[in-house]
């Protein structure tokens, strides 16, 4: 192919007066974008390998740098949008599918945007978080009903094993491989000094962080990558995981380059292999199927540990919530189409999947009506960006919320959507010792610490506004919202009612 | 060479040092004097008191040790260099420049300075930033400005 039509997205603006030609943007771009022209004396760039990192950016010490959408536009159609041409050139070219990285970024509704939580005004009082005591902590798994006591009347507190958490926020799971070591540690060392949990992913679990098991959930996923009587012993949680937010009905595929000595230790696949996912569980075609893996996983840890079930939202979740609520599980995890990823097919990414506050809703309200709820805990994430979408999950019926892009945001990511290229200049996605090092743990540990600390001083505030004083009093609370701009079906599934009502 | 337990340091954590060399412009930014790092360093050569070396790949930025036995202060001539609380620092009136304690350093931490006299890492004390400017300005934590054992 002589020409290339894909033109550069960005351009790279250097302010000539401020750039001191330090070479730092040079040194810190792991896609070649900027060089130094000797003769010239002057600073060059490729704009056409930039991917808007902002790592350059971020690192200029006179502040020379800015990346800019690029001014070159195609003309403008509303139907033949640039960026579908763009990608039509692209498979010309490759004859392959697209592939992207983290959540769909497309124009689709928000519901968590569409709902407002409400406040007490003189008819009840609201609570001061910082003076009264307030309640973040929640127990995941199944829960006793009726409430078994003794002859005498005393309550007899055996439950199924239940996970304790500090506040009602996990980070969920993202292997390694296509997550570093330095992320990983830094989940796992947050996790355990917020006495909160994160997940293995499908990526096994490095022999360093056997220590962290208390803070860990292990996932055993298609591909069954790095499964062995250790490793589920070694979690706090097992998680089956049927699919992910960003790429319903797909399996995974990592790529070789990523298989580096470590990471196939892990999971237990030679160096430089691909390691495939398949799309089902080939042992898993029915509800009664998944029940026996359920119960395999119970059997090999002699039923200490609750069993998760993952799944995407997809168009029938209430039904299928309620059938893994049937399989013994002892909390489902539902994962919105906004959820991210490490690359998916973007057709996929774009296009499967529903929106997790609907699903959520419903398989709460499907729960509720088949009077299964307090069989299963709920989980939910796929996006939930903010302390404000957790208090709206929490009042929507979900017990806790999985936050993954939040926590990679904290660690740096800067959403620019090339992790399929493994060139991750923040050191997040890639497995480059070069680029690996950029992630210092100390700092990145301390950074999630930060962000949940704070996101749960203010789910606290939102709490007390309210007049409420534990999670357990906000759970499935569906009075505390009212949507707003949302039509009549919207607010039904939601099960609230309009702002103003 | 036996170091002062009682005094903070700079200390390289090599394992995170990128090799980007931040710390070289900030501390030529720090002890330029100006009042901005553009002014400092637009067009300007590069004044630092620590120097990223480079082997076989890694990184390693090197400054003064402020070393409990000093040899450049035994070692200088002029009686320019000496001992302030545990820091080593240059009296640039008393320096004649004859480079002694350039070549006895063992860290290679005392560079040419502009004016014909030497520098060197006086952890940024007298300077407008207070405390060590590599340390503040590094991206990823590799240089620490802290007391060891």
């Amino acid at each position: 192919m002589s020409i290339n039509y894909v033109l550069p997205l960005f351009d790279v603006l250097r302010d000539p007066a401020r750039c001191i030609k330090c070479r730092v943007c040079e040194r810190q771009c792991a896609n070649g974008v900027h060089s130094y022209d000797h003769e010239l004396n002057l600073m060059l760039a490729d704009e056409a390998k930039c991917v808007n990192c902002q790592r350059c950016v971020t690192l200029c010490p006179t502040r020379a740098l800015a990346i800019r959408e690029s001014e070159n536009k195609m003309r403008a159609n509303a139907n033949w949008r640039e960026s579908l041409i763009r990608e039509i050139y692209k498979q010309a070219d490759s004859g392959g599918v697209l592939l992207s990285s983290m959540g769909n970024p497309e124009d689709m509704p928000v519901y968590f945007d569409k709902i407002l939580i409400n406040a007490s005004q003189v008819t009840n009082p609201s609570i001061d978080p910082l003076r009264e005591p307030m309640e973040t902590r929640v127990f995941l798994g199944k829960k006793n009903t009726p409430i078994k006591r003794t002859p005498d009347g005393r309550i007899i507190p055996e439950t199924e094993p239940q996970l304790e958490l500090s506040m009602p926020m996990m980070f969920s799971a993202m292997s390694y491989g296509s997550i570093s070591y330095n992320a990983h540690e830094s989940l796992a060392r947050a996790a355990e000094e917020l006495g909160i949990l994160y997940n293995t992913g499908e990526g096994g679990l490095h022999q360093d962080f056997y220590k962290y098991s208390a803070n860990t959930i292990v996932q055993v996923a298609s591909g069954r990558f790095g499964v062995h009587k250790a490793y589920l012993e070694a979690g706090a949680a097992i998680e089956i995981k049927m699919g992910q937010g960003a790429k319903p009905g797909i399996g995974g595929h990592l790529p070789g380059s990523k298989i580096t000595s470590d990471v196939s230790r892990a999971r237990m696949i030679p160096e430089g292999t691909d390691a495939i996912s398949p799309a089902p569980h080939h042992d898993i075609y029915s509800i009664e199927d998944l029940r026996q893996l359920v119960f395999s996983l119970k059997e090999a840890t002699e039923y200490k540990k609750p069993v998760i079930v993952k799944v995407a939202a997809v168009h029938n979740i209430a039904a299928i919530a309620s059938g893994i609520a049937r399989s013994g599980a002892d909390i489902i995890a539902i994962d919105g189409f906004r959820g991210g990823t490490g690359a998916a097919p973007t057709r996929t990414r774009d296009n499967v999947g529903i929106p997790i506050e609907l699903a959520l809703a419903s398989v709460d309200s499907r729960l509720r009506d088949e009077g299964i709820r307090d069989h299963v805990s709920i989980v939910v994430g796929g996006s939930i960006r903010s302390s404000a979408d957790v208090v709206k999950a929490i009042a929507l019926g979900a017990d806790a919320c999985y936050i993954a892009t939040a926590a990679l945001l904290a660690l740096g990511c800067h959403l620019c959507r090339s992790c399929q290229t493994g060139r991750c200049n923040w050191g997040i996605a890639t497995q480059d010792p070069e680029l690996t090092k950029r992630l210092n743990p100390d700092i990145g540990y301390r950074r999630l610490v930060n962000l949940m600390t704070a996101w749960n001083h203010e789910i606290m505030e939102l709490m007390g506004g309210m007049g409420i004083n534990s999670i357990e009093a906000l759970k499935g609370n569906r009075l505390m919202l009212r949507g707003v701009g949302l039509n009549e079906k919207e607010l039904e599934i939601l099960g609230i009612k309009h702002a103003g009502e | 060479m036996l170091v002062n337990n009682a005094m903070k340091r700079i200390y390289v954590n090599k394992k995170w040092c990128l090799g980007c060399r931040l710390c070289e412009y900030n501390c030529t930014y720090a002890n330029s004097g100006a009042m901005n790092i553009i002014t400092a360093l637009k067009d300007k050569p590069l004044r630092s008191r620590i120097k990223v070396e480079e082997y076989d790949g890694d990184t390693l930025p090197l400054s003064c040790r402020h070393c409990e036995e000093p040899i450049c202060v035994k070692s200088c001539i002029a009686g320019a260099l000496s001992k302030v609380g545990g820091v080593i620092k240059i009296n640039h009136n008393k320096c004649v420049g004859c480079c002694t304690c350039i070549s006895v350093c063992p860290y290679g931490a005392i560079m040419h300075g502009e004016d014909g006299v030497m520098r060197k890492c006086e952890l940024c004390i007298d300077n407008a930033f207070g405390a060590p400017a590599c340390v503040a300005g590094c991206p990823n934590g590799a240089i620490v400005y802290e007391e060891r054992d």
